[in-house]
């Protein structure tokens, strides 16, 4: 079956990302497919390079990275609730006159007509939301 | 959400939500039928809180695997938060 998720909150005030991370593995390793994941609201923190938690911690974006590598995932980040929290790709660190990106690798801005697609093709669309 | 679940409906508690499938909560859950709705709570967030040995039995456990099986076997899905 096709799915998309979609990821609500932020990675660090709650278990939203790493249940959503902990479905996406497990629906793969069930053998179906993921059309997109699209990040929205506080959700797009995880796609900031820059974050470096502690050792000891589990470290989301890597996690997604990692999966979105070995499946090849769609990893889409709302580009409105991104660039108001500071997640910005090379385009839009111009636009907004800063001096760096931080969008991860692996991840994508762009905008609802994604996770509208998202919604129209998949079999089902999960919402990780907080 | 309680209102809006009709007969053949299931409904999986997730992260903290699964505390409502403790024994001390079941009367939020007396209106609705165990032939009607099938009621679970995620597996990995009861043990995360201890929670194995007080579950009401309304509720079943499911791993990780169920909710992906949950989630095809019934084609609208609508999370609460």
């Amino acid at each position: 079956m096709k799915f998309s998720l979609i990821v609500h909150a932020s990675p660090f005030s709650a278990q939203t990302s790493s249940t959503a991370y902990r479905y996406a593995k497990c629906l793969l390793e069930e053998g179906h497919q993921i059309f997109r994941i699209f990040y929205y609201g506080d959700g797009v923190l995880v796609a900031n390079q820059q974050i470096a938690p502690p050792q000891d911690e589990t470290n989301l974006l890597s996690s997604w990275q990692s999966l979105a590598k070995t499946h090849n995932l769609d990893l889409v980040v709302c580009i409105a609730a991104a660039v108001k929290r500071g997640v910005l790709d090379d385009n839009e660190a111009q636009r907004y006159d800063k001096e760096n990106a931080n969008l991860a690798l692996g991840f994508e801005l762009s905008g609802l007509g994604q996770l509208a697609e998202a919604i129209a093709v998949s079999d089902r669309v999960i919402t990780f939301g907080n | 959400m309680l209102n809006g679940l009709s007969s053949g409906d299931a409904v999986l508690l997730i992260e903290d939500a699964v505390y409502s499938a403790l024994e001390a909560h079941q009367s939020i859950f007396k209106a609705l039928s165990p032939d009607d709705i099938q009621l679970s709570a995620l597996e990995a967030d009861i043990q995360a809180r201890g929670l194995e040995d007080k579950l009401s039995p309304r509720f079943s456990s499911v791993n990780d695997q169920g909710f992906v099986k949950l989630s095809c076997e019934h084609d609208k899905i609508v999370s609460w938060y």
